[in-house]
């Protein structure tokens, strides 16, 4: 296991710019995971770790050394890809041995035989070692494309979106045994994820990516309490942050133009009125539609609420973050 | 007027169906008599009206395989008895075998240069049309263009500047110069087939190989190779038939030692013109590797003359 360190990366394919003087520490056993939109240049990242890709400018660590000019197998890195990439003519279990059969590792066959089966466990795909990987269905070559990862003990696990296909249960399953492996093993990973309940719950480290920036770096709940940006609050919080404008509510700081309003940073039953236009309950979370002087804004309340559409519910701002016209936090 | 794509109707079956069988028959015709006529009598062979049921007769292979000489009836008679069946069939026409005929050595000469032009134009075509598809090749358009342009005209169009060129070099009339000019020839084909099968080869499976810790000439061979080998199959067909079949090259290149079998099975007819069954049975064994070969590769052709359109 190592630490992996891009200092100053820059990549760009024509007039795309997917990476920016992109500087990162994934420190050693970490959990680290990239929040960005889509081509916010996340797998871009990766792909620069892995070697698969060279970056025009700036240089990549692994372990402290530069791995300019080093093959993706000599960087000894492991890659979970968002589009499986199983090897069609082979069976789930060859796939899984291939690495490990590889040039590289050339493991005893005692020893591949025990791996494959460990991990086929831990990804519930025992069953289907023998099926070729195209008979498979799309949740099942995502976790046969993770166990071919998972079989190696690499100096970095790279992970784009790796349970994205997965239903709810097995997601959960997964999320923990991902976070098991991190944990005892002191493995290090680079994670890419849209889902915020990964990202929260895995993450030692959230680096929130924007058009090939980083924007912010810090513990998940950093970064979400302590945003640096609207874009960077937008990233996490289910339902989405309320962005308004500043003084909706009252008096704001000078600079400001934006307020933004997480659920937990509205106090319902004190302050003005605003109108209930729609109560959804979601199971574990009850949302309220509001509509208040004119603006929309969701909120959560009680999960036996007995709120209807129509009744008026009174709201205040606690804790607030505001913004600026660029979009950036005042402290 | 309405039809479905997907589902034919039972009309459009039989009109399909008719249509194929009666095209068969068609290009069967030719085939049908060449093997027939391979078994014939030579006074068979030349009947008119052609003669459709006949007694079958080995002579033809006999005399394919043999050479022979006429003996005085004397001679014939110091001789005894025939011992063999083939014996008995060459001494019914007052002669007797003197040796092999030269159709097994053209024959070697045509599976040699046959198979070791479509291993080479394979092999290197499957190597530049990898290439070709995945790496940056500066000129990489106006060299594709170039190696098909050489199939732009008839090879055969240049075949004076061959022929000296083959004579100064020590090439003319061996195998090694026919394999080479043959791999010449295909090379384009092979290269553009090729190319489009390995383009339809995702390369994030290379990517995944590149990962897991092989090179780049081991995830090329591990990866890439099986999931080409419906190209490679097809591929190899088109070039063993051209290499096969070819004529006028061989004609004008070969005459002894590396004369391949299309040019020596007229030259079996003999002197006086009447030997067709031979002609014809040497042209039937020689249709045998070939037809062997390509019905061993035919799940691959059939998906392979249809690229593009059943993968993925
Ligand atoms: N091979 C390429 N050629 C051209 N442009 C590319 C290439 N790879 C990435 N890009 C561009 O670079 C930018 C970043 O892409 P990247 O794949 O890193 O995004 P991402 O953050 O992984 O997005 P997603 O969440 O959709 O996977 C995008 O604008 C994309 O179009
Ligand atoms: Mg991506």
């Amino acid at each position: 296991m190592a630490e992996v360190r891009l200092h100053g990366v820059t990549k760009s394919f024509g007039a795309t710019t997917a990476l920016q003087e992109m500087s990162i520490t994934v420190p050693d056993g970490s959990f680290v995971v990239l929040l960005g939109p889509t081509g916010a240049g996340k797998t871009t990242l990766l792909r620069m770790v892995s070697g698969l890709d060279k970056p025009d400018m700036g240089e990549v660590f692994i372990g402290g050394q530069p791995v300019r000019g080093l093959t993706p197998a000599q960087r000894n890195v492991a890659m979970v890809f968002q589009q499986y990439s199983l090897y069609p003519h082979l069976t789930v279990r060859e796939n899984m041995e291939f690495p490990l059969k590889s040039p590289l590792l050339r493991t005893p066959r005692a020893e591949i035989t025990r791996k494959v089966a460990e991990v086929a466990e831990v990804l519930q795909i025992s069953h289907k070692l023998e099926n070729k990987a195209t008979a498979l269905s799309g949740g099942e070559m995502q976790r046969v494309s993770i166990g071919r990862a998972l079989v190696r003990n690499p100096a970095v696990y790279l992970m784009d979106e790796p349970l994205s296909s997965l239903d709810a249960k097995l997601r959960a399953d997964l999320r923990i045994e991902l976070k098991n492996i991190q944990a005892n093993l002191g493995a290090t990973f680079l994670y890419v994820t849209h889902d915020q309940v990964e990202a929260m719950t895995m993450a030692t480290h959230v680096g929130v990516l924007d058009h090939g920036r980083l924007v912010q770096f810090g513990t998940p709940r950093e970064i979400y309490e302590n945003p640096v940006s609207i874009y960077a609050a937008g990233r996490l919080g289910q339902p989405h942050i309320n962005i308004l404008p500043a003084d909706l509510f009252g008096p704001a700081p000078p600079a400001a133009t934006k307020i933004g309003l997480r659920p937990e940073q509205i106090r319902q039953g004190e302050g003005q009125d605003s109108l209930v236009k729609r109560v959804e309950h979601l199971g574990d979370q009850t949302r309220l539609h509001l509509s208040f002087n004119h603006h929309d804004l969701i909120t959560v309340t009680d999960a036996h609420t007995t709120l209807q559409a129509g009744d008026i519910v009174k709201i205040q701002p606690q804790h607030p973050f505001y913004f600026d016209a660029t979009g950036a936090r005042i402290l | 007027m309405s039809f479905s794509i997907t589902e034919p109707s039972n009309r459009q079956k039989w009109i399909a169906g008719i249509l194929v069988i009666g095209y068969a028959i068609l290009t069967l015709i030719p085939l049908i008599w060449i093997i027939a006529t391979g078994f014939k009598t030579p006074s068979d062979a030349i009947a008119y009206p052609p003669k459709l049921l006949f007694t079958p007769s080995l002579e033809g292979y006999v005399n394919l395989f043999t050479s022979r000489t006429r003996l005085a009836p004397e001679d014939l008679a110091a001789l005894g008895d025939p011992t063999t069946w083939y014996d008995k069939i060459v001494r019914s026409y007052d002669m007797v075998i003197t040796g092999p005929s030269r159709y097994g050595e053209r024959f070697m000469n045509s599976v040699v240069i046959g198979f070791g032009s479509t291993f080479l134009s394979v092999f290197l075509g499957t190597i530049a049309a990898y290439a070709f598809s995945r790496f940056k090749v500066p000129l990489k358009d106006d060299l594709l263009f170039f190696i098909l342009s050489t199939r732009m005209m008839p090879p055969i169009a240049v075949a004076i500047p061959i022929f000296l060129m083959y004579r100064e070099l020590g090439l003319s009339d061996t195998r090694l110069g026919m394999i080479l000019l043959y791999t010449a020839v295909n090379l384009s084909l092979s290269v553009w087939l090729l190319k489009g099968f390995i383009d339809e080869i995702p390369v994030e499976y290379e990517e995944a190989a590149l990962i897991d810790g092989y090179t780049r000439f081991q995830a090329f061979y591990k990866v890439v190779l099986p999931q080409a080998a419906t190209g490679i199959a097809s591929t190899a067909i088109f070039c063993l038939i051209f290499a096969w079949n070819e004529y006028a090259f061989a004609a004008l290149l070969t005459s002894g030692t590396a004369q391949t079998a299309p040019p020596f099975i007229p030259t079996i007819i003999g002197a006086g013109g009447k030997d067709w069954p031979a002609v014809a049975a040497g042209a039937t064994l020689f249709l045998v590797p070939i037809m062997v070969f390509t019905i061993l590769l035919r799940k691959h052709l059939l998906r392979g003359i249809t690229f593009g359109a059943v993968r993925k």
